[in-house]
């Protein structure tokens, strides 16, 4: 276990050196449920994608001292007005606003610890906390054209454009489990979902995207 | 669906995501140890029960999870206005209008209440 660079608190890499079989939070899901094949609708099928395995980190603090520590490190601004996701220019990491000291970094996976390490070094002395988080959540990413009406019958919130436009991103209550609903780009809805209710929310959605013709990307 | 206002997410949210924490404004007492039992008894366990305005501690459980204080007719049940901790409501029992003019407008921003 290396020592981070502030002495009091010690981190870890969650990825193992050794080669040890990774599962996706829904391998057991792909197993035992089905997952049908994307439709050919081309982009306009709903389809449902895992994006397993990301980097996540939940970063706590004063947001200007983040703000400035992501910017340099990242490249980021850190969204300071509530519900704000910023993606950076290949869309692969993300910052979103989860509350008024508290926010979401998702990064491709294995950049999460190298990216920790820096942050930490850059805040120094700062009062702040980052908590790797990749192994208790993943994300599900919803597209088609019919996303939408998939998501009006699962949340409570209004998810009509002109109430959540892309670069929003809420917290909020998925039929009866707890979601972060983002959108990223105008036609992709992502879910950020526990790992453990990961099962519960895929066979929610395919049970409620049957009508439309849901198809698992893998 | 009844919408309440969080402050701290600045939008209304359906009522399922938020929890009541019971009376707001209760104040630990400064030295617990030179209270006597009854004033430690009122401290933790008394708590009014009006009729009409009343102030309450809500949390915003499945949003940001902050706590925040809601004034609420437990008559009505109208959300008269929802403001952050550590602020104080502007609208009570003796302005049931809201406060006279310099309090009211330094609450003023804060006077979100309720859309249902
Ligand atoms: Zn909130």
């Amino acid at each position: 276990m290396p020592n981070s660079v502030a002495q009091n608190v010690r981190t870890f890499d969650t990825r193992p050196e050794a080669t040890v079989a990774i599962e996706s939070p829904l391998a057991y899901s792909y197993q035992r449920s089905k997952a049908p094949k994307p439709n050919s609708h081309g982009r306009k099928g709903l389809v449902v994608r895992e994006r397993p395995l990301l980097g996540h980190l939940i970063l706590r603090g004063g947001a200007i001292v983040l703000d400035e520590a992501l910017r340099e490190e990242l490249g980021i601004n850190l969204p300071g007005q509530p519900q704000g996701l910023v993606l950076d220019a290949s869309g692969e990491r993300s910052v979103q606003w989860l509350s008024p000291d508290e926010w979401l970094i998702i990064v491709p996976g294995g950049e999460e610890f190298e990216l920790e390490n820096r942050l930490r070094a850059r805040l120094g002395d700062a009062h702040y906390s980052i908590v790797n988080v990749g192994g208790g959540q993943t994300v599900l990413e919803l597209s088609g054209e019919k996303a939408r009406e998939v998501l009006m019958k699962s949340v409570v919130y209004d998810v009509h454009p002109s109430h959540f436009p892309v670069g929003k991103g809420v917290t909020t209550v998925f039929a009866k489990a707890t979601v972060i609903i983002r959108r990223p780009t105008e036609d992709c809805w992502e879910l950020v979902v526990r790992r453990s209710f990961a099962d519960y929310c895929y066979r929610w959605l395919l049970d409620a995207g049957e009508e439309y013709g849901i198809g698992v990307a893998k | 669906m009844f919408y309440i206002h969080c402050p701290y997410c600045g939008e209304h949210r359906e009522e399922e995501e938020f929890h009541p924490k019971g009376q707001a404004h209760i104040a630990r007492p400064e030295d617990p140890a030179a209270c006597s039992d009854e004033e430690w008894g009122d401290y933790l366990f008394f708590r009014d029960n009006p009729r009409g305005i009343h102030h309450e501690l809500w949390v915003h459980a499945v949003g940001c999870r902050k706590f925040f204080n809601v004034t609420r007719n437990t008559v009505t049940y109208e959300i008269l206005e929802t403001y952050k901790m550590g602020e104080q409501p502007s609208i009570t029992a003796e302005y049931s209008d809201g406060r006279p003019a310099q309090d009211a407008a330094d609450q003023a921003s804060l006077r979100e209440g309720v859309r249902a």
